[in-house]
């Protein structure tokens, strides 16, 4: 399984990254982390002209403190993320996703903006980005623009981004006093979810003020559950919500059978999770 | 009645010698090793299932950069001959002729079809997408059950039926039985196609020089006598001129044992060409085109009585294969150990076994590690289990009741299979204290009325190892069943065995060390073992059915024992004593007091280098050979018992395993850390075939799951703590009394899984019947159970 | 380098010996480092990504060989189970292996060495849980794993005491 002919450019700057993707956009592929890109061109699954190679690209990594949000870079690595104490601090959601994300040797190499560019349906961060209401940061030769995460996932496999932008950043909004709550099923250590939930709540006066519900490994992209979510809006956290949010997930959710399961039981699942995650955010003080 | 007793090295944990080169990253597999202007090969696979070939156009791959040759089918027909995996004693099978690239037609997604040779790998890949093929799609044939009814389509339309093979056992008058019991209980069963997935992929490095007509092959294989005779006989070529080279093969597990079309069309192409050529298969190809096994369908009935007598088995059993029998050991095998082992622990009168064996437009199937072993144990230890719960007895209670008795043997299994000297009665005592199985039922019922709901299932299996030659001797297939063993002294007084077994990992390298040391007074680490080649070596077996140390040890303590006498001989002359007065300890010949008196060294050297020295009339042979088949047994029967502790998330389906156990009685051990090591393997292989691993077709006969994503093998994080323990019956009639273990965990671990998840769910009325038990068919079980109230 | 290529020359250096060649940028590091240097202890087992047979160490972290190019180790430091032999890094290891039989055929052996080593590395206390998970990224058909754990976690115990 050898990789077919592709040509090869490393940018030394964004600038001159932004450059090549104008010039060649479509026939193009970002080579970050590479650890899906690779794996389909061994594959002989995708076969682009060309891999633009971002890794030189230092501004596009590390993650920052910022006033009213944490910065994570495009680049930054997963290995890095999991072991920040600003995300452990300021974006709990993602750290306790991170020990999902494959193993050691893929985190060490694979990259946050990477994982959300990609879009898989079954990864965590896609679901934490929009279960924290993050703001994507792109960039191409026309300019800069930002897209909150609810609006860069589009499709399966398909975001906002155009073929000729760049991801640079991540901004995750600092919410002090929301609780989180992560729930994965998967055959094994470090495989796709089969079904997980990111989740994000807002608690007041002992009642639902938000409730951020993002299912991933059964739905074609990362969303929010809206009617679920609505379900529990000013309501306390207790078992009766938790059977309203269950009950409302099926206009929410309309899971892709896989391997793994049928629609109906990839529903199931979500439910399973959706009581686990539930009272886990209560209990959260 | 084994005769060897030992102080030596024979029973100790010694680590290998091997392992020592391996972890410096020194291992020499296949594609480690490069010659002079080899060439790669890769293959273009038919994408459809079953297909007439209308055309393969290889034009323009041919002139790709770095191609130096583009092989269709046609042009290997005068290269090499067709082959059959028949057997002579098995007339009803009729597995068409086979090529190394398909001609005419295609039979399965992922059938070799073209070569495309290349200066590396990446090249030939890059011209074999550039073959074109043009394949008439005809219909699939992908489900066996409507395989096997009047008007299906047909997998071979000239053979007029699906069914590639059949047989009955029929022991007792089992309808009357069945009439008249208490109870009867009748189950279904489904296992999940599997494949072996060994990390290191097939591979073969072939060369041929057309100045001597000689054909030097290096290849992960387990068997390379028969591969020596494989690819004389099919390129026509003499067979001392064919070498077949195994070097350090990265896991095989029954995988490698068998004549591939790929490897062989490596081979015919080699010769083609006249330089050496390279064929490692890649992931992708490996899961399409590597021996599948165990897709069974299986239907069985037990008759038991309210006093907890077992009194009729039935087990009717479709055993599914692929497109051709596998060649040249078949792929009947499996089916034909159900239906001889099912049954095989228990005293039970009445037994019926029927087989059928299924054609698919599928990858063929064959040898696995274990074979037919856990279909057979766990369809047997099922039905007990269902038994036991039928009339309300605990599962071992109910095995106690039946089991063959410890002293009753010689016997039969009720299946008719000779059955000598097994340990079932001292396993599952030595099992229930190891497990502290009363103190997990009374945890189990405890943490039920939690909602907590786990499972305890404990298997007991019965083990067919090292056949000897009534095996393929009657299927008129070259494979040998004896092995032979050339033991040398070298002059410094240190050892050099070429032995025909081989080894993958498994330790045999190491145990025939100690077997040969022992006998000669040495320590292990003063022998060096020889193997894989079939150019240096006698004839022999190779590795399969755990033949290594029961086959393989006999040899080499057979040709230790020549050379020590012959070593005596000398030494008695040296010291003017009587040869049987003399021994050897300690790399030294010692007299009957004990007390060294000459050096093996010293003996070695006059030997080698002052013949001069010696009286008149002595001629030193300080090299032997000899050769050992079993006689007296038709095969080494070996039995154990397995258990199995999980958790089931019965809101998720999801399975947890806490714990697993063996007892297991292989007879003498030789070395017990590499035999413990070989069941843990083993059982986690079993482990992932009862939850995880399933080649899944569609109903076009396109493998769904044919990446290391979606085949799921078991990885470190779900796998449980091993516990093993032995109980040990020599087997008799052999002077070390060792059975084959290789197989052993691989045979007993899925059953135990299966009446563990069956016990947990029990209570809740759910019956699991297709392996692999994955959550969703909990779940639809749970719910199934709901419905039915 | 903006300018779009088929192939690079690349320097960087392998287990401490500065290496220069010309590459074929789709040439994986796996495949440069078995073809190009001869060191063949990282292994092929399905070149997707989930075996872990070819975990190498790339600037000093554990990575797969078969999901890096050659190119994208330009300037950097690949060590494989060939230098941490020489260099004696992971010799107790080793030694727990061949002590325990934590290994068999060898296939998967120096990925699982390259993998452990990070954990040894990390100097961070791990139960037997937390080791199987660490390793849960390292396919082995042959042992089970136990041994494999059990040696990991001697040589964590002994480190830890030393």
């Amino acid at each position: 399984m050898k990789a077919p002919h592709f040509r090869y450019a490393r940018p030394a700057t964004v600038e001159e990254a932004l450059a090549l993707l104008a010039h060649h956009g479509e026939d193009a592929a970002v080579l970050a982390g590479g650890q899906s890109l690779l794996a389909a061109l061994n594959m002989r699954l995708a076969a682009p002209a060309l891999l633009i190679d971002i890794n030189r690209l230092a501004p596009l990594a590390g993650i920052e403190e910022r006033t009213d949000h944490i910065r994570i870079g495009a680049l930054t690595r997963h290995a890095e993320v999991a072991a920040s104490p600003l995300v452990a601090r300021h974006a709990p959601l993602i750290a306790r996703a991170m020990p999902h994300v494959a193993h050691v040797a893929v985190r060490n190499r694979g990259t946050f903006g990477g994982s959300l560019a990609l879009a898989d349906p079954a990864a965590e961060l896609p679901a934490c980005a929009v279960a924290l209401g993050a703001r994507l940061v792109l960039q191409s030769a026309r300019g800069r623009r930002t897209v909150p995460a609810e609006a860069f996932f589009k499709d399966l496999y398909t975001t906002d981004r155009a073929a000729d932008e760049l991801l640079i950043e991540i901004e995750i909004p600092k919410r002090p006093g929301w609780r989180v709550g992560f729930g994965e099923l998967s055959r094994r250590q470090g495989d796709f979810a089969v079904v997980g939930l990111a989740a994000a709540a807002e608690i007041a006066g002992g009642a639902v003020r938000e409730l951020r519900l993002v299912y991933f490994g059964a739905e074609p992209y990362a969303r929010l559950a809206g009617h679920a979510a609505a379900a529990a809006r000013g309501r306390p956290l207790n078992g009766a919500t938790t059977d309203a949010v269950v009950s409302a997930l099926d206009r929410d959710l309309k899971p892709m059978g896989n391997l793994q399961g049928r629609p109906d039981t990839k529903l199931h699942w979500a439910r399973a999770l959706t009581r686990r995650v539930l009272a886990e955010l209560a209990e959260a003080a | 009645m084994a005769e060897v007793k030992s102080d030596g090295p024979i029973g100790r944990p010694l680590p290998r010698r091997n392992a020592k080169r391996l972890v410096a990253g020194r291992g020499r597999y296949v594609d480690d090793i490069v010659l002079p202007r080899l060439v790669h090969v890769a293959f273009v696979r038919s994408p459809v299932a079953h297909g007439r070939i209308v055309a393969i156009d290889t034009t323009e791959a041919a002139a790709m950069p770095g191609v130096v040759r583009a092989v269709t089918g046609a042009d290997l027909v005068d290269v090499c001959r067709s082959f059959q995996g028949n057997a002579a004693n098995a007339p009803m099978l009729k597995s068409p002729p086979q090529r190394a690239l398909a001609v005419e037609r295609v039979l399965w997604q992922g059938e070799a079809v073209a070569a495309v040779v290349a200066q590396s790998r990446a090249e030939a890949e890059d011209a074999a997408e550039r073959v074109a093929v043009d394949i008439e799609a005809l219909p699939a044939v992908t489900d066996p059950v409507a395989a096997l009814e009047d008007g299906a389509d047909l997998v071979h339309p000239q053979l007029g039926s699906n069914l590639a093979h059949a047989l009955s056992i029929e022991n007792g008058a089992v309808d009357d039985v069945f009439a008249r019991a208490d109870h009867v209980v009748t189950h279904e069963f489904g296992f999940g196609r599997q494949t072996g997935v060994p990390l290191e992929p097939r591979g073969i490095l072939a060369d041929y020089d057309p100045s001597t007509g000689a054909l030097t092959v290096h290849q992960s294989h387990q068997v390379p006598h028969q591969m020596q005779d494989v690819f004389a006989r099919l390129l026509g070529l003499a067979e001392h001129n064919v070498q077949v080279i195994c070097p350090d093969v990265g896991g095989a597990f029954g995988i490698k044992l068998h004549a591939y079309p790929d490897e062989i069309a490596t081979a015919a192409i080699a010769k083609l060409l006249g330089r050496p050529v390279k064929y490692i298969a890649d992931r992708l190809e490996s899961f399409v085109a590597d021996v599948h096994a165990r897709d069974h369908r299986a239907v069985a009935r037990v008759a038991v009585n309210r006093d907890g007598r077992l009194l009729a088995l039935a087990v009717d059993d479709i055993l599914v294969i692929g497109a051709y029998s596998a060649y040249p050991r078949t792929s009947i095998g499996e089916g034909g150990q159900v239906v001889a082992l099912a049954g095989a622990p228990y005293r039970i009168e009445s037994y019926r076994g029927r087989l059928r064996v299924a054609y698919q437009n599928k990858t063929p199937t064959s040898a696995y590690r274990a074979v037919g072993h856990p279909i057979a144990a766990a369809i047997t230890e099922q039905m007990v289990d269902l038994a036991a719960a039928e009339i309300g007895m605990d599962p071992l209670e109910l095995r106690r009741r039946n089991f063959i008795p410890d002293d009753a043997y010689p016997t039969k299994a009720p299946g008719g299979m000779k059955l000598d000297r097994l340990s079932l009665q001292a396993c599952q005592e030595r099992m229930a204290r190891l497990m502290d199985y009363d103190g997990l039922r009374a945890e189990q019922k405890r943490l039920r009325e939690r909602g907590i709901y786990r499972g305890i299932g404990v298997a007991t299996f019965v083990e067919i190892t090292a056949p000897g030659a009534g095996l393929y001797g009657p299927m008129g297939v070259n494979v040998s069943a004896q092995d032979g063993c050339t033991l040398k002294l070298e002059p410094s007084g240190v050892l050099r065995c070429l032995i025909s077994v081989t080894d993958q990992g498994q330790g045999t390298a190491t145990g025939i060390a100690q077997i040969v040391a022992d006998a000669m007074g040495l320590e292990a680490e003063q022998v060096d073992v020889v193997m894989g080649d079939s150019r240096a070596t006698p004839y022999g077996g190779g590795a399969w059915a755990s033949r290594g140390i029961p086959i393989g040890g006999e040899t080499a303590h057979a040709a230790a024992l020549a050379l020590r006498a012959n070593v005596l001989h000398i030494a008695g002359a040296l010291l003017q004593a009587a040869p049987d007065t003399l021994g050897l300890k300690g790399g030294q010949v010692c007299d009957a007091s004990g007390a060294p008196r000459l050096s093996l060294a010293e003996i070695a050297r006059i030997g080698t280098f002052r013949q001069d020295t010696l009286p008149p009339g002595i001629q030193p042979e300080l090299a032997v050979t000899r050769h050992y088949i079993p006689r007296g047994e038709p095969y080494f029967m070996a039995n154990g018992v397995q258990a199995c502790h999980l958790e089931v998330d019965i809101e998720t389906g999801f399975i947890k395993l806490l714990k697993h156990w063996v007892v297991e009685d292989c007879g003498r051990i030789i070395n017990p850390l590499l035999v413990d090591e070989q069941i843990r393997g083993g059982v986690v292989q079993g482990l992932g075939a009862a939850l995880f691993e399933h080649c899944q077709y569609d109903d076009q006969g396109q493998m769904v799951t044919a990446t290391l994503l979606d085949y799921l093998v078991p990885m470190a994080a779900e796998m449980p703590e091993i516990v093993v323990e032995h109980v040990s019956t020599p087997s008799r009639g052999t002077a070390l009394g060792a059975k084959g273990a290789g197989e052993a965990g691989a045979g007993g671990a899925a059953p135990a899984v299966w009446c563990a998840i069956n016990d947990a769910l029990r209570p809740l009325g759910a019956r699991l019947s297709h392996q692999p038990f994955t959550p969703e068919r909990v779940l639809d079980a749970l719910r199934a159970a709901r419905g039915r109230g | 380098m903006t300018e779009p290529t088929e192939t690079l020359e690349i320097a960087l250096t392998v287990n401490g010996e500065p290496v220069r060649r010309r590459v074929l940028v789709r040439q994986h590091l796996v495949d440069f480092l078995r073809l190009e240097l001869g060191l063949t202890a990282a292994h092929l087992g399905c070149e997707h990504g989930i075996c872990g047979a070819c975990s190498v160490r790339l600037d000093g972290k554990v990575v797969r060989g078969c999901l890096t190019l050659a190119v994208q180790a330009d300037g950097g430091t690949v060590e494989t189970v060939e230098g941490l032999t020489q260099s004696g890094e992971i010799a107790d290891l080793q030694d727990a292996f061949v002590r325990r039989n934590a290994l068999q055929c060898g296939f998967c052996t120096p990925g699982m060495l390259m993998t452990a080593a990070e954990l040894l590395a990390a100097r961070a206390p791990a139960d037997r849980a937390a080791i199987r998970e660490f390793m849960s990224g390292n396919y082995c058909r042959c042992t089970g794993y136990q041994a494999i754990v059990e040696a990991i976690a001697e040589t964590l115990a002994k480190r830890k005491g030393a």
